[in-house]
């Protein structure tokens, strides 16, 4: 699991590689809170391009994420899904609280 | 249903063993002409299953968790993950979108997960014994085992 975080003015960026279980949720959970409350931004893009699989602990950091950031007056967006993590999402129904795109 | 090829293995309880379950899974599946969006449904349910041992069956201890597979006859792989943990109390409720135990790293999705990316899921517990579960993933028609 790897995160690359790039922040243009309002904008943060954090994109994921790799495999999302349980495992590396622990972590990961807390270095992208950590990132979001450093740099404050108005948009957060969650990029997942390179996340080959994601189970149902994906879901929830998606969740928390989609909180914190709302809880900033600001918003989420989940781009570049691929087809597993996107049956993972379609089967949670996360898509009516998040704005996601393929 | 006659069984054409089988295997089991052990390991304990640590998260660390979660992806090395879905892997160890997804090799043995290979057996099957599985399609690569088959393979994802598998690969998620075990990893559910296998958290769901970890994060439920032995909430504060390490414990052995038991994957056995089978490959049957008519091109069907089901699974079994169990472990001999501290069991569910309701099954039905636990079944629940939405329902957990697990405060807010788990969504609640596992069952719900597990039930809709195979054809079939079983499950048996017992309070203080375990909990086993059962699912099954048909190949689309056409493919055979090898």
């Amino acid at each position: 699991m790897k995160l690359t975080a790039t922040q243009e003015s309002g904008r943060l960026t954090l994109a994921l590689s790799g495999e999302l279980d349980h495992h590396e949720a622990k972590n990961l959970i807390r270095e992208l809170e950590e990132r979001i409350d450093t740099g404050l931004p108005r948009d957060c893009v969650l990029d997942l391009e390179g996340l080959r699989f994601m189970d149902s602990s994906g879901v929830a950091i998606l969740l928390k994420l989609h909180r914190r950031m709302n809880a900033l007056g600001g918003r989420l967006f989940v781009q570049n899904v691929q087809s597993q993590p996107m049956r993972v999402l379609d089967a949670s129904g996360i898509d009516r609280i998040i704005e996601i795109s393929a | 249903m006659k069984e054409l090829n089988s295997v089991r293995f052990e390991f304990p309880s640590l998260s660390a063993n979660e992806g090395f379950a879905r892997g160890a899974v997804a090799c043995f599946a290979a057996q099957l002409d599985m399609t690569l969006t088959e393979l994802g449904d598998v690969k998620t349910a075990v990893s559910e299953a296998v958290t769901n041992c970890i994060v439920h069956a032995y909430p504060d201890s390490v414990g052995p968790i038991l994957l056995r597979l089978r490959i049957l006859e008519g091109g069907e792989l089901e699974i079994q993950v169990k472990d001999k943990g501290r069991g569910i109390e309701d099954v039905e409720r636990a079944r629940q979108p939405l329902f957990t135990t697990g405060g807010d790293d788990r969504g609640g999705m596992g069952f719900t997960i597990m039930e809709s990316f195979t054809d079939s899921m079983k499950v048996r517990s017992r309070v203080g014994a375990g909990t086993t579960v059962t699912m099954r993933k048909r190949v689309e028609k056409r493919r055979k085992a090898r």
